[in-house]
């Protein structure tokens, strides 16, 4: 195994843990709050990408020619649009089931995953979608045939995942929302009970997952360029994996558990095998259930009756 | 929203007020339905290009700008008012029906006639709804199997399409490799099926309910990619195929192939390749009559007692002595075992299996037939399941909504009656020689 294998396998690895590990801050926020698995969320990630790839090309159709500019617009349209999607699913689909049986959430984000993907088969067809190549920029390190090259837009990846996880550290760490979104966390009715608008909170979770999901849709799309309505699926899985692995409800959890299952993956599929890389990745996720529930940095749970 | 100015019906409504309210929530809902479908429905991707289709998000936002504005107004009228009120109720309402023990038992004349007509059915369909009964079948014995999982036991399996997988995949590999037939494999691949479903479920039911859920789900896309990638063994994305039912010996095929007598020389009548589907067919309805009758013995047994129990408070449960692993373990196995047979089935009935029946929107309609049907009601579980599957068909045109509809109805099912269409129901033991 050379050296040059092994760093460009730990590259593509950050690359796909930075975006696993901002989808799982969807995941881990709204567990950790509500105590439910949001299986719209890996959907609403698919969304995202829609939204970018429409947002470009209207863009473009327009006659924009600034890159920097129309990759701005493309990142707030699709994060507005996207949190939207994660009010309304919230406001719909789970807030009428508070109180309800313990699966109604859970099957109801099924069907919410249903009618996402479905929704968006039907009203852009069933092919596969994409962006063109926008910024070709590919660094290399290494001479002849021994190199590592690292894409501008995996940069741009690694940088953006971790300054906005920085930001949203600082936005439950620092700020009034984010004290009122731990104290949620801790004890719903106890912090209903001092004023605090603990529906406004749950809502707010949804947007900043939605988000979060969002940043992760518009730089896949970037790099990878081309996406079709059933990656939320799979994708989906692997970032609650992460949220998993790093410890449910956690933040920095999900952010270390993204990059442990990027690196993780990228590793055995470069050095073992590339058709099971998935099974892999869901080996991890039920072991680490088995094993370690807890997972990383998770607190661990206590029944109360 | 819930309406704020509640409006009693002593109180007078003041409908200048109401009126205000509800264009304002209108014009919230159409904005927010513009911003939601309009680059998504509006705006559709064709290469690198934007189609314009503004007028399908424009139209969207209008209906349900207008239908907010219905509803807001009703809210506040008294009807509107009492309307919310049984809704409410409804929701509220216990999880099993107890229906008194000294009732009468009118069911049986139905269930007479239910098997009446199952049973002359397949004589009169032709080949194209003779395939479409064999599928509902698998469907209602697919629907009891998880009802068990899900519905009684309480335990989210969204990985349940899995053992379907592997009853289909036993028989198709049994009969390749180790020279199965139809019958003999049944058995091993409903065991085989079983096996797995204590293997996975051994380490994963002292787990948190939604726990479940996803390791089941990562479970059933293991066995699928693993079937898909496993060329050597079980043939990849080009499949395998399963051998056809035989009746003591007797082949359904115009000419005998491996040494048998085909069933049509033997009884001295003409060949009709229907007559080895209406054989599937009754073969399937004889096990599903089995199982009915299986599972509503086993709910009045202390495990089907102790499975709805951990259903409903799974601490109270482990505090009165229950081994909640050993009872979960149980129905996820009995279970496993009848997604094992009805894969079986599946098999023989195509002829040919390959991974991509196997996904996870399987197990989606799976749990969605439950769902529907009422967690642990028998009758509304088959009823769901027939409902599901035959409808689609009669709605052809609509086909490409099938999906769709279904979450729709998911959702709406778990807001509306979160226990499902039909309550599962329970009979009163009446005590005698006690005073009251």
């Amino acid at each position: 195994m050379d050296w040059h294998i092994l760093a460009q396998q730990l590259v593509n690895g950050l690359t796909l843990g930075s975006i696993y590990g901002l989808i799982a801050i969807g995941y881990t926020m709204v567990y950790g709050i509500i105590g439910m698995i949001n299986f719209a969320h890996g959907d609403v990630y698919m969304l995202s990408a829609y939204v970018t790839a429409i947002s470009l090309a209207t863009l473009f159709s327009f006659g924009l020619d600034s890159l920097p500019f129309a990759l701005l617009v493309t990142l707030v349209m699709t994060m507005v649009i996207t949190a939207a999607y994660g009010w309304t699913i919230e406001r719909i689909a789970y807030r009428p089931l508070r109180g309800s049986t313990r699966l109604a959430p859970l099957i109801s984000a099924i069907g919410v995953s249903l009618v996402l993907q479905n929704g968006v088969q039907l009203s852009q067809g069933a092919r596969t979608q994409g962006v063109p190549s926008l910024i070709p920029t590919t660094l290399r390190f290494g001479e002849g045939d021994d190199f590592v090259q690292i894409t501008l837009v995996q940069l741009m990846i690694i940088v953006i995942s971790l300054s906005s996880m920085a930001a949203l550290t600082w936005l439950i760490q620092r700020t009034s929302l984010g004290r009122q979104c731990r104290a949620t966390q801790q004890d719903r009715r106890m912090a209903a009970i001092l004023g605090i608008n603990t529906d406004r909170i749950i809502s707010s979770v949804f947007i900043i997952g939605a988000a979060m999901a969002a940043i992760a849709g518009v730089l896949v799309t970037l790099n990878y360029g081309s996406f079709d309505f059933n990656i939320g699926f799979v994708t989906g899985i692997k970032a609650f994996t992460a949220a998993v692995l790093g410890g449910i409800g956690s933040l920095p959890g999900a952010m270390l558990g993204g990059l442990i299952l990027g690196l993780a993956e990228a590793l055995f599929s470069g050095m073992v095998n590339t058709d099971y890389k998935d099974v892999f990745a869901f080996s991890l996720l039920v072991l680490v259930l088995i094993f370690r529930p807890t997972g990383l940095l998770g607190k661990p749970e206590v029944e109360k009756v | 929203m819930p309406p704020v100015a509640a409006a009693s019906s002593t109180t007078r409504v003041h409908w200048s007020l109401v009126f205000r309210q509800a264009v304002l929530e209108a014009t919230a809902a159409f904005a927010l339905a513009l911003l939601l479908f309009g680059p998504i429905v509006g705006l559709v991707l064709d290469g690198y290009q934007v189609r314009n289709e503004l007028q399908r998000p424009l139209l969207i936002a209008a209906i349900i700008a207008a239908g907010r504005f219905l509803v807001t107004l009703a809210m506040h009228a008294p009807t509107g008012q009492a309307a919310l009120e049984r809704f409410n109720a409804r929701r509220r309402q216990p999880g099993v029906l107890v229906v008194n023990a000294s009732e009468s038992d009118r069911q049986r004349w139905w269930l007479l006639a239910i098997v009446a007509v199952s049973l002359t059915l397949p004589f009169l369909a032709s080949k194209y709804w003779l395939t479409v009964l064999i599928q509902a079948m698998i469907y209602v014995l697919l629907g009891l199997g998880l009802n068990i999982v899900v519905g009684l036991a309480g335990l989210l399996d969204l990985g349940y399409v899995a053992f379907y997988a592997v009853g289909a995949y036993g028989l198709a590999l049994g009969a390749q490799y180790l020279d199965l037939g139809f019958w003999s494999a049944l058995p091993l691949a409903a065991m085989l099926a079983a096996l797995f479903g204590g293997v996975l479920g051994f380490p994963v039911l002292r787990m948190h309910g939604d726990y479940l859920a996803i390791v089941t789900l990562g479970f059933g896309e293991i066995i699928r990619l693993v079937l898909n990638n496993w060329l050597e063994f079980t043939g990849g994305p080009n499949g395998v195929s399963a051998p056809a039912p035989q009746l003591f010996g007797l082949e359904f095929t115009r000419t005998a192939k491996d040494g048998g007598v085909p069933f049509h020389e033997y009884f001295q009548i003409s060949y009709d390749p229907l007559h080895r589907f209406i054989f599937i067919y009754l073969a399937l309805f004889l096990i599903v009559c089995l199982m009915v009758v299986v599972v509503t013995r086993l709910r009045n047994m202390p495990v089907g007692r102790a499975w709805e129990a951990l259903r409903e408070d799974e601490i109270a449960c482990r505090a009165l002595g229950i081994n909640h692993v050993l009872v979960k373990l149980s129905a996820f196995m009995m279970g496993a075992m009848v997604g094992g047979i009805a894969g079986v089935f599946f098999a023989t009935y195509q002829g040919f299996i390959n991974p991509t029946s196997f996904n996870f929107f399987e197990s989606a309609l799976i749990v969605a037939i439950v769902v529907l049907g009422g967690l642990g009601s028998t009758t509304g579980v088959i009823v769901a399941a027939l409902v599901l599957t035959i409808l689609p068909e009669l709605l052809r045109a609509f086909a490409d909504y099938r999906v769709f509809a279904f979450g729709v109805l998911m959702v709406l099912m778990m807001i509306w009656r979160p226990r499902g269409l039909i309550r599962p129901r329970r009979r009163a033991f009446e005590v005698k020689g006690l005073c009251r």
